[in-house]
């Protein structure tokens, strides 16, 4: 499991997380919600050591991530951060392929190999594999960049707004390719996700986040209610139940 | 299409036109027969030819390195304030210890060139990122305020013939045997980089991904520039600079191949050494038996190669 405790952290002065603690259970699926500026991507951006940790401490696996090496921290958990334009020119099979490099280290084997090809195809991308980057759509660009998380094959999947730029039938691809992953292969995974009804649809754990602190956690049918959601949008917000999950209205 | 065999044929034609073109008639033919033909081959036509090629080559995979570690399109080791740097610290070394030994201004150079590089790495960091042409404009801002000091350093102590040779548009005419032996350090150093190909390919995608999986930034950040800084420091003491090569091969070679180094690398280095050769030879033929520097066509040819680039895909750094 990722265990948390103490997290805070500051931004150019402003106080982005106040004294986190929390855990992402292991096996699950747990989903980061919450507003804009809640301190979501930030959480997850700390536990993947993205940025340095400034207060607190964090484990992954055992692991505790300001000191564990980060190559060795790459065959734990791969995580995917929020893609901004990336001027590089990679064919996709070439990028996916670097979801291999922490276990090869530039010598792939048989084995990576066959990853990759998994990874490509698990994501829709064989028939674009020779595309390059630069020349593809934005969500044929984040499908390859989580492909290439995928191809990391690691026991963690931290991956911050996923669904970005995704459209609906890859999005549920997506939820569906995780959930497989976690009931199938024991794997657990970490997302912070803006549309709350994937959250509902496919999270095991939801964590509610505002303001930098930690507002409910917990199994989704238990946090996913009237109360907790209108409290944390600051908004009139109806739960019904759709397929035995929690379904979040917000034209109440 | 394979780039490898066209570049490496073309690189041999080259280099053979380059053995016998010069204002001394060397017939191929007659080398062994004719020790006048073979003295002038060996001591001149030979290191020139191969003091050319390892420039070319050398300078662009610097400038596929500088391109990584900046993550910009528009920049090369002559607009990143290496070269300036290099020349800097050779000033530096010639005013303070004028009977230093040659290796120690080539460190004094190397270790200058690789201060003035870091601090190009340093500003464009608080730069915003979407503001693509920033990050050139600063390296022509960093350059040009380094060349003035250098330049008024020059005048101040006498030394401008020097500071000229090194900033001035780079020829190839002072190439005889014993003077340019350093630019095989700088072929060494941009070999090297081949091995690291990956880790610079990896950190082209940005921090959150090379960090993602595992690459130590820092690391490879630093080897990128200790080969930018020693390659441009070689080249500059050696036969100054030459513009535009570390520009516009890496992105030519990017169109086509991608930025997969491993692959492209090669490419990189082979497409370079055939252009500074065609330019060098063009300089050697327009106005025969004088020439033209090769620094200069390739300022014109580079000038224009990097336009077309400019208006081919404005939208992406």
């Amino acid at each position: 499991m990722i265990q948390i405790s103490n997290l805070g952290h500051k931004i150019g002065g402003a106080q982005i997380l106040h004294d986190i603690t929390t855990s992402f259970p292991k096996g699950k699926l747990t989903a980061l919600i919450g507003p804009n500026g809640a301190g979501k991507s930030t959480l997850l951006r700390l536990v993947g050591r993205l940025d340095p940790l400034q207060q607190g401490e964090i484990t992954v696996a055992g692991h505790d991530v300001s000191r564990t090496p980060t190559e060795e921290l790459a065959r734990v958990m791969a995580i995917l951060g929020q893609q901004t334009a990336i001027a590089s020119r990679l064919r996709l099979s070439e990028l996916v392929a670097f979801g291999r490099w922490p276990h090869h280290q530039g010598r792939p084997g048989a084995d990576d190999r066959a990853k990759v090809a998994q990874a490509l195809d698990a994501f829709a991308l064989t028939p674009l594999a020779n595309r390059f980057l630069d020349e593809v759509s934005g969500g044929q660009a984040q499908r390859a960049h989580i492909a290439m998380a995928f191809a990391q094959d690691t026991d963690w999947l931290l991956l911050d707004e996923p669904l970005n730029n995704l459209d609906m039938s890859h999005a549920r691809a997506l939820m569906a390719r995780l959930r497989d992953l976690i009931d199938t292969q024991g794997r657990s995974v970490g997302l912070v996700v803006h549309e709350i009804n994937y959250a509902a649809a496919w999270a095991d754990h939801v964590i509610a986040m505002k303001d930098g602190r930690i507002m409910a956690e917990g199994f989704a049918d238990d946090v996913l209610t009237e109360a907790v959601l209108s409290d944390l949008y600051d908004a009139p917000i109806a739960v019904g139940r759709h397929q035995g999950r929690p379904l979040v209205l917000h034209h109440a | 299409m394979r780039p490898m065999p066209a570049l490496l044929m073309a690189l041999c034609a080259l280099m053979l036109a380059s053995l016998t073109v010069g204002a001394a008639h060397v017939d191929l033919r007659d080398i062994f027969s004719d020790p006048q033909a073979m003295l002038v081959l060996l001591e001149s036509r030979v290191p020139r030819t191969v003091a050319v090629a390892l420039t070319g080559a050398a300078l662009s995979v610097a400038g596929v390195l500088i391109q990584a570690l900046v993550r910009n399109r528009f920049v090369g080791p002559d607009t990143a304030g290496t070269a300036e740097g290099a020349a800097l610290g050779l000033l530096a070394i010639t005013i303070l210890l004028p009977s230093s030994p040659l290796w120690l201004r080539m460190i004094a150079a190397s270790l200058s060139a690789m201060a003035t590089t870091w601090l190009f790495l340093t500003v464009i960091r608080r730069l915003p990122v979407r503001e693509v042409m920033l990050i050139p404009i600063a390296g022509l801002v960093l350059s040009g305020v380094l060349g003035s000091v250098v330049t008024f350093i020059g005048w101040q102590t006498d030394l401008m013939q020097y500071v000229g040779v090194w900033l001035m548009s780079g020829e190839f005419s002072g190439v005889i045997a014993g003077r340019y032996e350093l630019l095989w350090v700088a072929a060494v150093a941009a070999g090297l980089a081949w091995f690291a190909a990956d880790r610079f390919a990896i950190l082209g995608l940005g921090d959150q991904v090379a960090t993602g999986l595992g690459l130590s930034t820092a690391s490879v950040m630093r080897l990128g520039l200790a080969v930018v800084s020693v390659v441009t420091a070689m080249v500059v003491t050696t036969v100054g600079m030459i513009p535009f090569v570390g520009l516009v091969v890496p992105n030519l070679v990017a169109r086509i191949m991608g930025d997969n180094l491993r692959a492209s690398l090669p490419v990189v280095a082979l497409s370079g050494a055939v252009l500074v050769m065609a330019c060098d030879l063009i300089g050697r033929l327009v106005i025969y038996p004088y020439e033209v520097p090769a620094g200069m066509i390739l300022g014109i040819f580079g000038a224009l190669l990097f336009l077309w680039l400019l208006h081919r895909r404005p939208a992406h750094g």
